[in-house]
């Protein structure tokens, strides 16, 4: 059980909705591993199983005895009513027993079963390579990671007793109806084709109207993303009546097909209803005929009709929760093609454990594409000695963040080798290879928790002493003792209320108590501001000595101050030496440089 | 103005409105055009009701007069006016849908309107209040789940009292002494159901707060996956996230570990009422006070009166969760603006003069010293002024003041000699360009996204534009030129060219003031210095504000303001601040070294 069931009042096509068309790569194969994780639930599952079987049987018996009981009383036979009353007791309270049972233990089943589901899940996240992200968007994961899961989780605590029990119900109101009078049972059953014509043809029509609505929402929840997210922008340019109207176009379309959808769906509740209905006034009236006769017992009728209620009901249910467990499968489906999605490739148990390297940087003819068919990098090579400082300089997009994503080795190469103090990259520990490389991106990502737990990601076990060290040398120290709690003030989703600068200063310091042996500089300080970054400079100048630094800056001054410089124009070191060297040159640096000297001059 | 700031701070704090007031608010705003539907949806469902009703009692006039007497015909025509009745049933139930979904779209139309309307109508100290993901949700889930609430309340649970109560009379007509047994099982169920939702409800409550923790941390290790490598973190992550599934699935377990019990325990109470029943009817009927079919109608009333009790109890359990729905949009249309049009109408941006007389500006809502402090200067039509200052130290909110993004709390801002806050804010706003320092572009072609403040303007001004923020080049190099299409939010462009097309975009407007918030840090020194190039020769009759972080951005304005601790520190041109400020002597120094000085 997850709450209340689902209500009557189906809502405006849910994930849920009917007629939605759920394809399944390989359903067998899912159903298969999905049983593979009841497997520790086993004894519960089994539990829970035969407490559904013992209770739904007793309380299917119930009718019978109640059909009695009406006999006893138009008998007169107090003795009979008597054993009748104590013997339906009984089966009432085993049943609700083993309803509870039941309960209980799948309670157990789903929710453990998702614990784990969700939690291989998330594990198998941390293993995957950078790519896989890159290839797929935030929502769609996020929408994997919890939809899917949940579910499944339905699934599991919902549909599978509601199947089974629907299949008791079926069998159990079967035979005892056969049993009670085979001419009603006939007149019965005349009723199923009714309703399985009613519900194909209803399913049918709606099927396509809520694909329709499900567009239409689509569109209304991407307009309202769009414009709500990018709210401040249009306030600037004064387009509220633009983004108004298309908004109410949109807002009023989803309500022309919603209202059309839900109508003609929700008329199959009421006509299933009536032919039930009909079947109950039919087999009464029959009925009631053949007791003159004497061929059937009031009570037997009395017994009848509840059994034929009861009949009527699981094809319904089976129909419902069909599409249940397709969407159930088809989530589980693509909750495993995660699992399935090849990981970072794992070291070999003789890699090399890079520990307190010196920082020598081999690049020795490095190809790389995010794709084959586009090569971001060509034939790239250069050495970073021990302690120098490399600065990373030419246009946007001609590849310098890639380099440094493949140091870190974020990608693995298409062509060529990165070493390490000698040491093929590939065949170092990636863990050991990382804690050596420091890193501050270009995007700053804080995570929820304290400014504390912010800095000391960078050094899980850090002391205090440590991390005010760190923040005192990237400049944050001030600010940070400034905010309402200090080093334990909670940030917001995204470090929303921190400023840029603030949130840059902040990984700065993250880095930097890390203590890595090779430092990367990604563009970080573009948007600290000028006066801050020289304490921050100063600070990683003090940082750099003795450590190998690659820096993709802007700033003159610190490209200036590098051992070498490399120009990268379009996947291609097209000038390399230091800045006096390259000035010589006159080339593409020269330009480049240039450039800001003439703003500069004139 | 503080005044009113506190107020509508009140209003927004002034949640958790009882889920009576939220839902007679909702009634007398939306439902008000749709108050017919609403209302012939429950009378239909009497209809279906009255059907339901019926049929147990035609029954037992079948066993105790048609059987009794041996009747034939009488049966037979029982059963015709019992399938009669069931069309009945089938149109009240056919009607009541209709009219419910109608009703139920209907208010979910205009509440999702006007809450699409009132944010976009928010200032941005709203926006900030609220932040923009959580109005997003707010306009969409949560209008569905109150959507979903109201229909299945104008079904289920107006169907389940009628039902209810139908059944009551029906049984006290049979036999008021036998209805005995009902009456004492009611407060029982009462009982029951009040003490089981008592303790569940605030479990699922406990349960959306741990399952939202679950999320954010899924969220940050898909968005801050580069981060979580870097440092090889994922062990700590991982445990992370253990703690978080594992609370949840703890709390998850109560909860419906409760629910679990309460449906057996329904059923045993409703079953051991209906042996009750039979017990004393059959005494009853024994003495001949009460006929076997009336105890067959009785036990069929009795089921239906316990089973519309257990629905209207879960029916509650569903609505209380669109209670926290109703709340968080109660919250946003109780929300209003602070900032709204001037009474001059008329005005409009001609020269572009901006001028700060005494402006002290703190964000609404924020104590603590003010973010500007006492701030004076002018800068005359067409001049390039430059704000360069730390973090922190006020820049864009200096520049949001123009715009009326925010009022000021103290002091003026004057435009053309007029106080922002009395021009119309179409008008003010249309007459200043703003590229702002997140560059946010809009699903649609290129070309719609650059017309965005001026869908009439024509090709040569966009092309103009576009050559001026350099964004030409990249554009044609674009399979689809002007009409390439971008993705959301422009996913499909790098940085540097989204800044560059906001630029663009700002310029097509043609404004008499351009606000450019440090809009170029993603682009290159080359291109930057190109577009300033631009910017000087074809758009020097505008006043240009621009804030940057680098020297050479700034160097060649003719004026800049050095912020410093929300203060004007110094003003001048980069030749005197060279030469007297010792901030900006810094700053060059460390920029571009000893010689630049």
């Amino acid at each position: 059980m997850q709450g209340p069931r689902r209500g009557p009042g189906r809502g405006p096509g849910g994930p849920g909705a009917p007629g939605q068309k759920v394809k399944l790569k390989d359903g067998k194969k899912t159903v298969i591993r999905l049983l593979g994780y009841l497997k520790h639930v086993k004894l519960y599952l089994i539990g829970a199983m035969i407490a559904l079987l013992l209770s739904s049987v007793a309380s299917l018996a119930a009718p019978r005895v109640s059909g009695q009981l009406v006999d006893a009383i138009l008998n007169k036979d107090g003795n009979l009513l008597l054993q009748m009353v104590a013997f339906m007791g009984a089966l009432y309270i085993i049943s609700s027993l083993f309803s509870w049972l039941q309960q209980i233990w799948l309670v157990k089943v789903s929710q453990h079963t998702v614990q784990v589901l969700r939690k291989d899940l998330f594990d198998r996240i941390q293993l995957l390579p950078l790519r896989f992200f890159d290839s797929k968007p935030h929502g769609e994961l996020m929408s994997r990671l919890t939809n899917d899961v949940d579910n499944v989780s339905n699934m599991l605590s919902q549909s599978m007793t509601q199947v089974m029990s629907s299949c008791i119900t079926l069998v159990v109101s079967l035979v005892m109806m056969l049993t009670l009078s085979w001419e009603l049972t006939l007149v019965s059953l005349a009723a199923i084709p009714l309703s399985m014509v009613i519900v194909r043809q209803v399913t049918g029509r709606t099927g396509k109207l809520f694909k329709e609505q499900q567009a239409a929402l689509g569109e209304l929840n991407g307009i309202v993303e769009e414009t709500v997210t990018g709210a401040r922008v249009v306030k600037v340019f004064g387009r509220e009546p633009n983004v108004i109207a298309d908004f109410e176009k949109s807002n009023e379309k989803l309500t022309k097909v919603g209202v059309k959808a839900t109508v003609l769906s929700s008329v199959m509740g009421p006509l299933m209803n009536a032919v039930n209905n009909i079947s109950f006034a039919l087999v009464a009236g029959i009925g009631g005929w053949m007791a003159i006769s004497g061929r059937v017992s009031v009570g037997g009728i009395q017994s009848f009709l509840q059994y034929s209620r009861q009949f009527a009901r699981p094809f319904n249910e089976l129909a419902n929760q069909i599409t249940v467990v397709q969407s159930a499968l088809a989530g589980a489906e693509r909750v495993f093609e995660i699992m399935d999605t090849e990981p970072e490739p794992e070291d070999d148990p003789q890699a090399y454990l890079l520990d307190k390297p010196k920082g020598h940087v081999v690049f020795e003819d490095v190809s790389f594409g995010y794709t084959p068919e586009k090569m971001i990098l060509k034939h790239v090579s250069f050495e970073a000695k021990p302690g120098q400082t490399i600065a990373l300089v030419g246009p946007t997009g001609a590849g310098k963040t890639t380099i440094v994503n493949l140091l870190m080795r974020f990608y693995d190469l298409n062509g060529g080798r990165i070493f390490i103090d000698e040491h093929d990259i590939t065949d170092i520990r990636r863990q050991s290879l990382r804690d050596s490389l420091g890193m501050v991106l270009q995007d700053v990502y804080l995570f929820s928790g304290t400014v504390r737990e912010n800095i000391c990601y960078g050094k899980l076990d850090a002391t205090e002493e440590e991390m005010i060290r760190a923040a005192k040398m990237a400049n944050c120290h001030s600010f940070i003792t400034r905010l309402p709690k200090g080093y334990d003030t909670p940030l917001s989703e995204d470090g929303g209320n921190l400023s840029q600068g603030q949130r840059q200063l902040l990984s700065i310091a993250r880095a930097i108590l890390a203590d890595p042996k090779v430092l990367i500089l990604d563009e970080a300080t573009s948007s600290v501001d000028t006066r801050t970054e020289m304490n921050i400079q100063a600070a990683m100048l003090a940082l750099m000595q003795g450590r190998t630094s690659f820096v993709i800056a802007h700033r003159l001054s610190t490209i200036r101050s590098a051992d070498q410089i490399l120009v990268i124009n379009d996947g291609q070191i097209i000038e390399r030496g230091t800045h006096d060297q390259l000035m010589e040159q006159n080339g593409f640096y020269a330009r480049l440089s240039n450039s800001q000297y003439r703003a500069k001059s004139a | 103005m503080s005044g009113r700031n506190v107020k509508w701070l009140d209003r927004v704090s002034d949640r958790h409105p009882g889920l009576g007031r939220g839902l007679k608010y909702l009634l007398a705003e939306y439902w008000g055009p749709y108050w017919l539907a609403t209302l012939l949806a429950p009378i239909c469902m009497l209809g279906e009701v009255f059907t339901d009703l019926l049929q147990p009692w035609f029954m037992s006039q079948i066993v105790d007069v048609g059987l009794a007497a041996g009747d034939q015909s009488y049966i037979i025509w029982t059963a015709v006016k019992m399938v009669g009745t069931s069309m009945l049933g089938i149109v009240g139930a056919s009607l009541c849908m209709y009219f419910s979904a109608k009703a139920g779209y209907g208010m979910a139309k205009e509440l999702r309107g006007e809450l699409y309307r009132k944010v976009q109508s928010f200032s941005f100290a709203n926006l900030d209040v609220f932040k923009t993901g959580s109005l997003v949700t707010r306009i969409t889930n949560d209008v569905t789940q109150i959507q979903n609430a109201f229909q299945s309340c104008t079904r289920m649970l107006i169907r389940s009292p009628f039902l209810c109560i139908g059944g009551v009379i029906m049984v006290l007509i049979i036999s008021p002494k036998l209805s005995l047994v009902v009456l004492a099982t009611l407060p029982l169920m009462g009982i029951m159901i009040y003490t089981l939702m008592k303790r569940a409800f605030p479990l699922f409550g406990l349960m959306q707060q741990k399952l939202d923790r679950v999320n954010v941390v899924m969220q940050e290790n898909l968005a801050g996956v580069r981060v979580i490598k870097a440092f090889g973190r994922a062990e700590y992550e991982k445990e992370r996230f253990r703690v978080a599934n594992d609370e949840m699935t703890e709390v998850a377990m109560r909860a419906n570990r409760i629910m679990a019990m309460s449906f057996p325990l329904i059923n045993l109470i409703m079953n051991m009422a209906l042996i009750a029943m039979y017990w004393f009817g059959g005494q009853m009927a024994f003495g001949g006070e009460l006929q076997a079919g009336d105890i067959m109608a009785f036990s069929n009333y009795i089921l239906q009166i316990l089973m519309s009790l257990t629905m209207s109890s879960f029916m509650l359990l569903f609505v209380s969760r669109a209670k926290v729905s109703i709340d968080r949009v109660h919250e946003v249309l109780n929300t209003h603006s602070d900032i709204v049009s001037g009474e001059h109408g008329e005005l409009e941006v001609t020269e572009g003069k901006v001028e700060f007389k005494n402006v002290s500006f703190r964000y609404p809502g924020q104590g603590g010293e003010p973010v500007l402090r006492n701030l004076s200067f002018t800068a005359q039509p067409g001049r390039t002024v430059a704000i360069l200052g730390a973090t922190g130290s006020g820049k864009t909110s200096l520049i949001s003041l123009i715009p009326r993004l925010y009022d000021a709390t103290e002091g003026q801002v004057l435009v053309d000699g007029h106080d922002v806050r009395e021009y119309d804010l179409k008008k003010l706003r249309k007459g200043i360009g703003v590229a702002l320092q997140e560059s946010v572009l809009f699903s649609g072609s290129i070309e719609e996204n650059l017309k965005w403040g001026d869908e009439n303007a024509p090709d040569e001004v966009v092309k103009e534009s576009t050559r001026i923020a350099q964004a030409d080049p990249f554009i044609q190099a674009m399979a689809d030129g002007y009409d390439t299409q971008l993705g959301q939010r422009g996913v499909n462009l790098s940085g540097g060219q989204k800044q560059r097309l906001s630029i663009a975009r700002a310029l097509v407007k043609r404004p008499k003031i351009l606000i450019l918030d440090d809009s170029t840090s993603a682009v290159d020194m080359a291109t930057e210095a190109q577009i300033q190039k631009g910017l000087r020769e074809v758009m020097h009759a505008c006043t240009v504000f621009i804030i940057a972080q680098r020297i050479s951005s700034v160097m060649d304005a003719d004026e800049i303001i050095v912020m410093e601790d929300g203060k004007i520190a110094d003003v001048g041109t980069h030749e005197q601040l060279k030469e007297r400020c010792g901030v900006y002597r810094e700053i060059v120094i460390s920029q571009l070294g000893k010689e630049a000085v």
